[in-house]
């Protein structure tokens, strides 16, 4: 693998990303997921980095599971979308940070839809006015979440505690990247990298003394593609396609699998327990899977957070190998304790590696 | 005694002015590098039947060394502007030359395959174009990909940069299918353990012979050819490639583990043509190729009067259609001169 | 092993690097015109027993050239034997040789696990 080819490509994709004054979306599922997550984004953006964000609570969701499922017509997301930029436009900021890769695609497609057809636009303008009384700007910045860690990712390299590096061997540890779908490959152009090679976690990994894991499936989906995951009896499509994934980066044995979408960490690593039920296989070492994190959790872990209140015990696979190796120290008692210190009760299903 | 200025000498530009002489007009041929010759001085072996390229190089430069005509090396056009059925030119040497006529014979460029970012070329350790094995296949070209190792499998990909929106060419770039086959068989003699795959949409053996080679290779020399279009190549843990594709036969997705993976590369018209093209405010097709007055009795005529096309900055083409075209741009000049004197 | 409802998905994709040549060799070493099949399709469209049923001698070379011997061995079963692909095929192959010695060989090959 030759390095300089890769930084022509990347040097190809380079986005804006603003600097300050984010108006910040939510994401519906990661909530639920990753509960952690995004609070340490904003923890992140607000403690180290002193920016700018705002969250309005009349934001809600940008409806885009509905639409990939074929349940809401592109009139209404289209218009619930304007909603999201009107209450951006009345609060007075103009750059947007999504959290969610669903609706960062969805934003992107309709901004695009509007430059390619102003008629929808000038519909769009007139239904939200009629149902709301709402007016709105187009945002001037879409930064997708992991956009602005990238963007920060020196300076949270240059004060964080923790690095990427095993600190038994002192070896770099081994990272697999990878980005959700909707992140640049409907739009190589507007993530960090493009589509084939993206920059966006590699540089986030490399700047925290990770190495890259390209294995051969690192383009593929991480199975959640919606209609396979909704209908149960469809899930087979969906854990087949992370299987893939799995029996493609396993001979590189990866440290840890870092992601910036909702759904691909949810998969990625809710599937590894899935498999090891199903065929009693697992990827990682001595019987464990492969930790799977969010962009906020690893850059949180690199900042010295707990990573009990960051939620990493909600994980199905366990994270603590991961721990363990970059020498972070944890409180095994503490795992299932609520933010108030008492036993919130620990899972019933075991987890993968357990 | 008229003159004649000849932008690029490559083949086409070369044989053009080679035929202009001899017709008794004085030739300057201004080329961009140090070397004429153009494209062919970095050809090894020439399809359908693996004449040395330098052979018909040094033949056609002989030719020239005989004739008594200007190169201007090293040199670009900048401007061509016509003032009372003169063309003055200006050059990047500072050079003004003032012509009766002018040839454009800027040919073509290759397709720069880090385009198709899927297929990894300049990333992946064994992705390699056309041109770069061409290179190897030498005497004393090294094929080995890793110490004392010879590849045991390799694939052609045809079409890289050709038929394919993507990359922003819809047109065929015509001679690759014929230089996949050429080579295949090539790595075949020189590797006979090897197997050979060539990932093909459809095989365009246009030309004399090429057909024949096909069935040679076919026959001969077991080179497998599947119909279907990579999709990617990726590098895996050892090095080698796993390359995707639908067997379209087949109807179903086929992968498979490569040690080399050789591109296809098309032809594009380049920035030499676009310049010229500007230059000379003679237009260009779609696909970037100079658009010539007709496709059957005017082909080496620009939409200029007094400005004529000659080889591959029309179309993708052959050696040996390039030098006919060259040969017959020669010819409707002297024509031209002679009806307008 | 615990049951979902779902279950991992057999891959259909033609894994090339598990593909066994040994009965495709067998097959080109003895009837060499078989190597230039181009895949016209010239042969099924004359074919006696394709209008009947659903045969197809064109596809006899794919799936013997990616090893899908179960399926081969049940197809040939299909073929009369009568010639007809032979008078049309433009590249002069003895397809008739090709289904005999498969015919003959290809119980030798078959896979084991299946």
């Amino acid at each position: 693998m030759k390095r300089e080819g890769k930084i022509q490509v990347w040097q190809d994709y380079q986005k804006d990303i603003a600097d300050d004054h984010y108006f910040y979306v939510r994401s519906c599922i990661r909530q639920n997921f990753f509960p952690g997550s995004e609070q340490t984004f904003l923890k992140i953006l607000r403690r180290e980095l002193n920016k700018d964000i705002y969250e309005n609570p009349h934001h809600t969701s940008c409806s885009g599971i509905g639409y990939h499922s074929d349940i809401v017509p592109f009139d209404t997301i289209q218009t619930i979308v304007a909603r999201q930029f009107a209450l951006m436009t009345e609060a007075g900021y103009q750059n947007l940070a999504v959290s969610c890769i669903t609706s960062f695609g969805i934003y992107n497609e309709i901004i695009e839809t509007w430059k390619e057809f102003p008629s929808e636009l000038e519909k769009v303008r007139s239904l939200l006015k009629k149902a709301t009384g709402r007016e709105f700007e187009i945002p001037q910045n879409v930064a997708h979440a992991s956009d602005i860690i990238y963007k920060f990712r020196d300076k949270i390299a240059s004060i964080g505690e923790n690095r990427l590096v095993n600190q038994k061997t002192g070896k770099p540890l081994k990272i697999v990247e990878h980005i959700g779908c909707h992140y640049s490959k409907m739009f190589p152009s507007k993530g960090v990298g493009g589509a084939e090679f993206p920059h966006v976690l590699v540089g986030m990994i490399e700047s925290w003394g990770g190495e890259v894991v390209d294995y051969p499936e690192r383009r593929h989906c991480c199975g959640f593609g919606f209609r396979q995951y909704l209908v149960m009896s469809n899930r087979g499509y969906s854990v087949s396609n992370s299987r893939k994934k799995f029996e493609s980066m396993e001979p590189y044995k990866p440290d840890a699998i870092l992601c910036n979408c909702p759904g691909c960490p949810m998969f990625l690593d809710r599937w590894q327990y899935v498999i090891q039920e199903m065929e009693g296989k697992t990827y990682g070492e001595n019987g464990q899977g492969i930790p799977v994190l969010t962009y906020e959790e690893m850059a949180g872990l690199v900042l010295g957070y707990d990573p009990w209140n960051m939620g990493m015990q909600m994980h199905q696979t366990n994270v603590e190998p991961l721990l363990d190796k970059m020498g972070i120290h944890y409180d095994t008692d503490l795992k299932y304790a609520g933010k108030d210190g008492k036993l919130i009760g620990k899972p019933k299903m075991v987890s993968c590696g357990c | 005694m008229k003159h004649i200025v000849v932008i690029g000498g490559g083949i086409a530009g070369m044989e053009t002015a080679c035929a202009l002489t001899d017709a008794g007009h004085w030739v300057t041929v201004i080329e961009k590098e140090e070397q004429v010759g153009g494209k062919l001085n970095k050809w090894s072996y020439l399809f359908p039947d693996f004449t040395p390229a330098d052979k018909i190089l040094d033949a056609l430069l002989e030719k020239h060394s005989e004739k008594d005509f200007s190169i201007l090396s090293q040199t670009e056009v900048l401007s061509v502007n016509r003032q009372n059925n003169k063309f003055n030119i200006e050059t990047s040497g500072k050079q003004k030359l003032e012509a009766d006529a002018v040839v454009v014979a800027t040919g073509y460029e290759l397709f720069d395959a880090s385009r198709k970012e899927e297929y990894g070329y300049k990333i992946y350790d064994h992705v390699i174009t056309s041109a770069d094995l061409e290179k190897l296949l030498l005497p004393d070209g090294d094929l080995s990909v890793a110490a004392g190792q010879n590849p045991k499998r390799i694939a052609f990909v045809h079409c890289v940069g050709s038929r394919d929106e993507k990359s922003g060419n819809h047109y065929c770039s015509k001679v690759c299918c014929i230089t996949g086959v050429k080579q295949a068989i090539e790595l075949k003699k020189r590797l006979p353990e090897a197997e050979i795959y060539c990932f093909y949409m459809d095989l365009r053996m246009y030309g004399k012979n090429f057909e024949e080679l096909y069935r040679e290779a076919q026959e001969k020399y077991d080179i497998q050819f599947i119909r279907g279009r990579l999709s990617e190549a990726s590098e895996k843990i050892d090095k080698s490639l796993l390359i995707k594709s639908e067997d379209t036969l087949s109807g179903r997705p086929l992968k498979m583990n490569v040690d080399l993976l050789v591109l296809l590369v098309g032809m594009e018209a380049g920035k030499g043509t676009a310049k010229a093209a500007a230059a000379c405010s003679i237009g260009c097709e779609e696909s970037g190729f100079l658009r010539t007055s007709d496709p059957f009795l005017m082909s080496n005529f620009s939409e200029q009067e007094g400005i004529f096309l000659a080889g591959s900055c029309t179309a993708p083409m052959s050696v040996n259609d390039t030098i006919l075209h060259a040969r017959s741009a020669a010819q409707e000049v002297n024509n031209w001169l002679k009806k307008n004197n | 092993m615990k049951d979902f409802g779902f279950s991992v998905i057999k891959q259909r994709t033609i894994d090339y690097d598990q593909f066994d040549g040994r009965l495709l060799n067998e097959v080109l070493e003895m009837e060499p015109s078989f190597k230039v099949c181009l895949s016209c399709g010239g042969c099924t469209a004359t074919c006696s027993a394709a209008d009947l049923v659903s045969f197809n001698v064109r596809r006899m070379n794919l799936l013997l050239r990616r090893g899908e011997t179960v399926e081969l061995e049940t197809e040939i079963q299909k073929c009369m034997l009568c010639g007809k692909c032979m008078l049309v095929c433009p590249r002069g192959i003895n397809l008739r040789n090709v289904i005999m010695l498969i015919k003959k060989s290809i119980h030798k090959y078959k896979p084991v696990n299946l």
